[in-house]
């Protein structure tokens, strides 16, 4: 394949064609902010948190989802980004119950992590205190809407990698919400094999094993990437 | 069929017409105030006045002026009788044989009228919907019979960017480049797309040239089919339109029964099918890549372009999509050639633009004006200006995605450039007249919550700014709003403008912006910067807040 070369912040590095801007700026050790993005399954550009300035274009792109183009000046780290990933996270962080002193996955949430990254300590815009429910319904797993911010990154693993189906989003807007099967309590979903690819994928608490508590929930991502591996790749080899 | 059928329906058809015609508007405004009534009582007295061979009571579409129906033209008397009854039959009949009538009419050559040019709407109020033996006696099918005859496909697209035509969805895209674009692009199937999802509050456009003329959006469609080499099409059409819908399949039923859509259309190899799919009532799924997944059956969410529909589109194939209103362009300018259209308009404007007028304005209806006609003549010269000698304060085009523009900017030519500097957008047309007693921050207020029921919820930007923003504008009507509101309000603005996905949240705060910029007064008039604001939230204590909630 032929390789393309482009400056990301000012250095010039090299890419695969086909790759996209995010892959190569990985490559290049340059770290841009991802929230939707999970190695392995397809993107969907959602998050809006791996936004770049590309020279030329008037509008900001998603390095998750643009393809790297010969010549390309990109900056990942502008102070209009940094501002726009600061109210998004805000936004995120106002919008649903995330209170991090509860939760199982607090310590190893990346919403956490990111915000922490950035230094958000407070949050300007009004508390939604939105009513989610909690889904227990499940043997193995549970859901609590209070902390999902929407990624989607459940539902990509659950059709792309697992084959089940059973996730899917329903309503719109800030009604939006994750659903098993058609709208049923998760225990119910007879697609479900329990496979639990959607816990390990999600960034937050809101998917977790049943009987962790506060600050249990680990991941162990290097699962999916085995499965993808295999997959398209046909090698069988565990990740470290 | 072969062009000789086709001239041998249009002269049966004229052959047939008796000397006087009443035309009945059957398209849904007048329909939901009792045109159906009125057109069975004008068949029973011209029976009752054994009139049969001299009168034809036709239904037609939309005769424009939609306040003042039920509407019934009377030809050659050239009467426009206006509010009717079905009681008012007998005394309208007698009218056109030289009898007085009481019935209420208004002058058909008032300005209302008189300023309109009719490319789109042409055959709108005149040609019979449900007939498609009206639609060719006007010439109908015509067009298409001469593109597949006469040139090849390459001729038809170079024909289309000559025209200047450019989309009347709302972004404005020159149509003959998208055509040219779908064409080049590598594939075996190719598919076309109507829009006619008509979402916009207020805008009734799409709806009425289906209603009125369905023949000429299936005949565009055919011809976009030919010039990129597509053989299947879809309308996608709200499901909130059942007259357009019924009148839609009765449409296409008939042209495949004549041999015009179907396989090898006119004798030629050419072959055209065409589908409706109904729209669920998402705004959102206008927007074209959330409609192409709604047509393959899942959700209706927008996702990141590239790939351009025109590369990558229903199904992975290239797909042309484009607006109802460009494609009832197509055939008037296949048969009267694209220098004639490209004559009519501004110079980066090409041809006419339909509105749906409505608001605060003595006559609410439909109208087509060339572009570059200024503002103040549709609003005070078509419009009547605002009733009860109320004063207009300003004109909303393009609907939650669109502006204000103030009076004081009447002079102001419709065309997408002049718009587009004053901080509004052509749209799809939808026109909304405001007097002086219009609340602004209200008005930014309704069209914001507009666009937060209809996100889809996908990206962050969008989903929570606009919760977020109309928290905000809540807040600066309750009065209780400190200039740091506000300045978190524009702050979002702008975010929400440069982050969203789709154009429905990178277009939800120009409402707002506009607004603000013309109208920023209203807004600090409502300002409190006697209130502290709210706390600070503490990060620390808003957990302990929602913990104990
Ligand atoms: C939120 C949203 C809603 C839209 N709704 C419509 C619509 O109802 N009808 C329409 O023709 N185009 C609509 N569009 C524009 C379409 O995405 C697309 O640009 C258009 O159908 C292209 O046709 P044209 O080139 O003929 O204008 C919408 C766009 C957005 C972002
Ligand atoms: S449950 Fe987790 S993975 Fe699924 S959408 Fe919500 S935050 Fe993302
Ligand atoms: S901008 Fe709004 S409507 Fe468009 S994808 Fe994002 S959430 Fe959905
Ligand atoms: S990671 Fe690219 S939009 Fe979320």
């Amino acid at each position: 394949m032929a390789a393309k070369t482009l400056t990301i912040n000012g250095l010039q590095i090299s890419a695969e064609e086909g790759a996209t801007i995010l892959q190569a700026a990985d490559e290049a050790n340059v770290k841009i902010p991802t929230l939707c993005h999970l190695d392995g399954v397809y993107d969907v550009g959602a998050c809006r948190l791996c936004l770049v300035e590309v020279a030329g274009v008037p509008k900001l792109l998603p390095a998750c989802t643009t393809k790297v183009v010969e010549g390309m000046e990109v900056k990942t780290d502008t102070e209009r980004l940094r501002k726009y990933r600061r109210m998004t996270l805000e936004l995120l962080l106002a919008e649903r119950n995330h209170v991090c002193a509860v939760c199982v996955a607090n310590g190893h949430c990346e919403l956490q992590a990111f915000a922490w990254s950035l230094g958000i300590d407070h949050v300007r815009y009004d508390y939604c205190f939105p009513k989610w429910s909690v889904d227990n319904t499940h043997r193995l797993f549970g859901m609590d809407h209070n902390r999902c911010i929407l990624c989607t990154r459940c539902v990509r693993v659950c059709w792309h990698i697992e084959g089940a189906g059973t996730k899917n989003v329903s309503g719109r807007g800030g009604h939006a919400r994750i659903i098993s099967d058609l709208n049923q309590p998760w225990g119910e979903a007879d697609s479900c094999t329990s496979c639990g690819k959607c816990v390990q994928a999600c960034p937050t608490g809101a998917l977790f094993h049943k009987g962790s508590t506060v600050a249990e929930m680990e991941r162990d991502r290097s699962k999916l990437e085995f499965i993808v591996t295999a997959r398209e790749k046909k090698q069988w080899i565990a990740s470290d | 069929m072969i062009l000789n059928d086709l001239i041998e329906i249009k002269n049966a058809e004229l052959a047939g017409r008796k000397k006087i015609t009443l035309r009945c508007c059957m398209a849904a405004g007048c329909l939901s105030c009792g045109a159906k009534g009125v057109k069975q009582q004008l068949d029973k007295a011209v029976a009752d006045a054994g009139l049969q061979d001299q009168v034809e009571v036709r239904g037609v579409g939309c005769m424009k002026l939609c306040c003042e129906g039920p509407l019934v033209q009377a030809d050659p008397q050239n009467s426009l009788y206006i509010k009717v009854t079905p009681e008012n039959a007998p005394s309208i009949v007698a009218a056109i044989q030289g009898g007085q009538t009481s019935v209420a009419q208004t002058d058909p050559d008032a300005a209302f009228f008189k300023r309109q040019l009719f490319i789109v709407l042409a055959n709108s109020g005149v040609v019979d919907p449900e007939r498609i033996e009206s639609y060719i006696a006007a010439d109908g099918y015509q067009a298409l019979h001469e593109v597949l005859n006469e040139m090849a496909p390459k001729n038809v697209v170079e024909s289309m960017v000559q025209s200047g035509l450019r989309g009347r969805g709302g972004a404005g895209f020159p149509t003959g480049l998208k055509w040219g674009t779908v064409a080049k692009s590598p594939g075996a199937k190719k598919y076309v797309i109507c829009n006619a999802d008509e979402g916009d509050p207020g805008a009734f456009m799409d709806r009425s040239v289906l209603e009125s003329d369905p023949h000429s959006v299936l005949e565009g469609m055919a011809i976009a089919a030919y010039a990129v080499g597509a053989d299947q099409g879809f309308i996608y059409v709200r499901a909130e339109y059942p007259l357009a819908i019924s009148r839609l399949q009765l449409a296409i039923k008939q042209a495949k029964q004549m041999g015009l859509l179907g396989a090898g259309i006119f004798e030629s190899p050419f072959s055209f099918n065409v589908d409706l799919r109904i729209g669920a009532g998402a705004f959102v799924c206008g927007e074209e890549t959330a409609l192409m997944a709604s047509v393959e059956g899942k959700r209706g969410t927008p996702r990141p372009r590239p790939p351009f529909p025109a590369e990558s589109g229903l199904w992975g194939s290239p797909t042309l999509i484009n607006n109802v209103e460009t494609f009832a362009n197509v055939p008037p300018i296949m048969r009267r050639g694209p220098e004639w259209f490209a004559g009519i308009g501004t110079e980066k404007s090409k041809g006419t633009k339909v509105f749906a007028l409505a608001g605060k304005i003595k006559n609410t209806g439909l109208i087509e004006v060339p572009m570059g006609t200024p503002l103040s003549v549709i609003v005070q010269d078509m419009g009547g200006g605002a009733p009860d000698g109320g004063q207009i304060k300003a004109v909303q085009t393009g609907g939650p995605s669109g502006g204000c523009i103030p009076a004081e900017h009447l002079d102001t030519p419709v065309d997408y450039e002049s718009l587009g500097k004053l901080g509004s957008i052509m749209g799809s047309g939808g026109m909304i007249v405001m007097d002086d007693q219009t609340n602004m921050v209200e008005i930014a207020r309704f069209f914001m919550e507009f666009c937060m029921d209809e996100s889809c919820g996908k990206c962050i930007p969008c989903r929570t700014g606009t919760v977020q923003m109309h928290h905000l504008l809540d807040k600066i009507i309750q009065r209780q709003a400190t200039p740091a509101d506000m300045a978190r309000l524009e702050e979002l603005c702008d975010m929400v403008k440069s982050t969203s996905l789709c154009g429905l949240g990178q277009t939800a705060p120009n409402p707002t912006l506009s607004t603000l910029r013309f109208f920023r007064h209203e807004y600090e008039q409502l300002l409190r910067p006697d209130l502290s604001g709210p706390p600070p939230n503490g990060a620390s204590e808003t957990r302990s807040a929602s913990a104990a909630s």
